[in-house]
């Protein structure tokens, strides 16, 4: 019972914070929420007793990845989203937007509707499933990364490499040289 | 053994620890003042008890009833919560740091118990993780009270926190390396015994003695963590008032300080689990083990303190420069040749 109550915790946290991370004006408080969000899911990897996760998620996320985010948003002082006349309507409410985010919204509803059919095993831990062995322990997983899945892991640095050289690129301004 | 007991056991220490948390920081605060005192020839505190032993009473004191101050174009919400951020941060961040060996507290208990207040099998990670969290308090304090200062503060400690992090984190990947675990209790049992120098010299079987060079960007890192001198640039006094926490004052600031003083302590226990054998000592039985502990920890936060008051402030672009140039290149040229000792001896 526990788990249950401790299982619905955490995901109603994670859904409200990522909620209110678009929902409202804020860009420091989106950061924070997010935040928040990354949390909530790590307390879930944890449940699902896969602690190395759940540490990586707070480490690499909430711990680096959302410092440069809130350096950003400090260094460029982002006012609040309002006052501008084209900005009355909420940004969702503009009718481009509007027809393309609701072609997104309905294109992933689906997605995660047929996800949701396809899983068969809802009611086994996944510390009791068959890779459980690789979930828990790190020398597992490690060795899983570096084997099994050494290309996709490879392709994803490339990846990440590639958005690296194109911010830089883009963050030029015309005239430098 | 009565089932009951072990909750309240466990319940016991983290009160013992919690408290101990706090006491040291007060404690603290007096040995700097007073060693501050000595390096520059004066008393520091003398007036409050004999010697001043009651100087950090008479600070409580006050900062409690000072009146809190808000500034008006504060964030009311962040303003209150970074302090809060800060000091949960951490005194989470000792729960996963072991202090003594397993004992049954001299036959008071049938089964023996293991000091420290959980034992996770990542607890590395754990302590990296929930210190880095630390940083949002002071960049939120930074931000929420809307002062140029202030934020001046919050944004040089982000900075801080993106050069020096890769660093800290590859100089533990060497220790890891070597223990082959990711448990700080693993780690230290692994520093059991003794090496021997040409085959007769005794060294104890220490990190510290093959992972020089990782011990010293781990404490170059842990102060850059703590914000203490030389790296203090979030407070910089001299050129930003207080920094991150000019806004602050009463009991909303004085949690910031017991933050820094209470991950003094977390990064020094981690240090000596780490580096130094933590509770293991040549010829001190098991038993005592948390003494020896208790010493090794006091001898790294005697440093943290020498080391605050004879190296001057760094420039916060200074430290940018060290952290990517020099600190992070180093520690990976430290973590590869340590995985090739490691997969040699091994072989």
């Amino acid at each position: 019972m526990p788990e249950t109550v401790t299982f619905f915790l955490f995901a109603a946290l994670a859904i409200g914070a990522s909620t209110l991370v678009i929902a409202q004006r804020n860009p420091m408080y989106s950061v924070l929420l997010l935040i928040a969000s990354f949390g909530a899911l790590s307390g879930l990897y944890i449940q699902l007793e896969a602690p190395f996760v759940a540490v990586a998620q707070i480490i690499i996320y909430a711990g680096a990845i959302m410092v440069l985010f809130l350096f950003v948003v400090m260094l460029l002082n982002a006012p609040k989203e309002d006052g501008a006349d084209w900005d009355r309507l909420h940004p969702l409410r503009q009718p481009g937007v509007a027809r393309w985010g609701t072609l997104l919204a309905v294109l992933l509803i689906v997605q995660l509707a047929s996800a949701l059919m396809a899983v068969r095993e809802y009611n086994t831990p996944v510390g009791a499933q068959s890779d459980a062995a690789t979930v828990n322990s790190v020398a597992a997983m490690g060795r899983s990364i570096f084997t099994r899945h050494t290309f996709a892991f490879e392709a994803t640095s490339i990846l990440i490499l590639v958005a690296m050289v194109g911010a830089v690129v883009l963050a030029r301004r015309e005239g430098d040289q | 053994m009565e089932p009951y007991i072990r909750p309240v056991v466990i319940g016991v220490m983290i009160f013992i620890v919690f408290n101990a948390l706090i006491i040291a920081s007060a404690i603290l605060v007096l040995a700097e003042r007073k060693i501050m005192g000595f390096m520059q020839q004066r008393y520091g505190p003398y007036l409050v008890g004999p010697h001043g032993m009651l100087q950090p009473i008479a600070d409580i004191l006050k900062l409690v009833f000072k009146e809190e101050l808000r500034p008006k174009g504060a964030d009311k919400w962040l303003f209150t919560l970074a302090p809060i951020l800060s000091i949960v941060t951490a005194f989470v961040a000792f729960a996963t740091v072991p202090f003594g060996a397993e004992t049954t507290l001299f036959g008071f208990l049938d089964e023996p118990i293991k000091l420290g207040i959980a034992d996770v099998n990542v607890a590395v990670l754990v302590v990296f993780a929930v210190t880095s969290m630390g940083v949002y308090g002071i960049v939120l304090a930074g931000w929420a009270s809307n002062s140029k200062y202030s934020l001046f503060g919050g944004l040089r400690a982000s900075a801080q926190m993106i050069s020096y992090e890769l660093a800290y984190a590859t100089s533990l990947a060497a220790v890891i390396l070597l223990a082959g675990s990711l448990s700080l209790r693993e780690i230290v049992d692994a520093q059991q015994g003794f090496w021997y120098l040409f085959g007769v010299i005794p060294v104890p079987k220490w990190y510290f003695f093959v992972q020089i060079p990782g011990f010293i960007i781990y404490v170059i890192a842990g102060v850059a963590e703590t914000n203490r001198a030389p790296f203090d640039f979030p407070e910089a006094e001299q050129e930003l008032v207080a920094g991150y926490n000019t806004e602050y004052s009463s009991v909303r600031f004085a949690l910031f300080p017991q933050a820094e003083y209470i991950n003094m302590v977390t990064m020094s226990a981690v240090a000596t689990d780490l580096y130094l054998g933590g509770w293991h000592f040549p010829g001190v039985p098991p038993a005592f083990g948390w003494i020896v502990f208790l010493a090794k920890v006091s001898v790294f936060l005697f440093v943290y303190i020498w080391m605050r008051w004879t190296v001057p402030r760094y420039r916060y672009d200074q430290l940018m420069m060290f952290g990517w140039k020099y600190l992070f290149p180093a520690s990976v040229l430290n973590l590869i040749v340590t995985a090739a000792l490691v997969l040699y001896f091994n072989a």
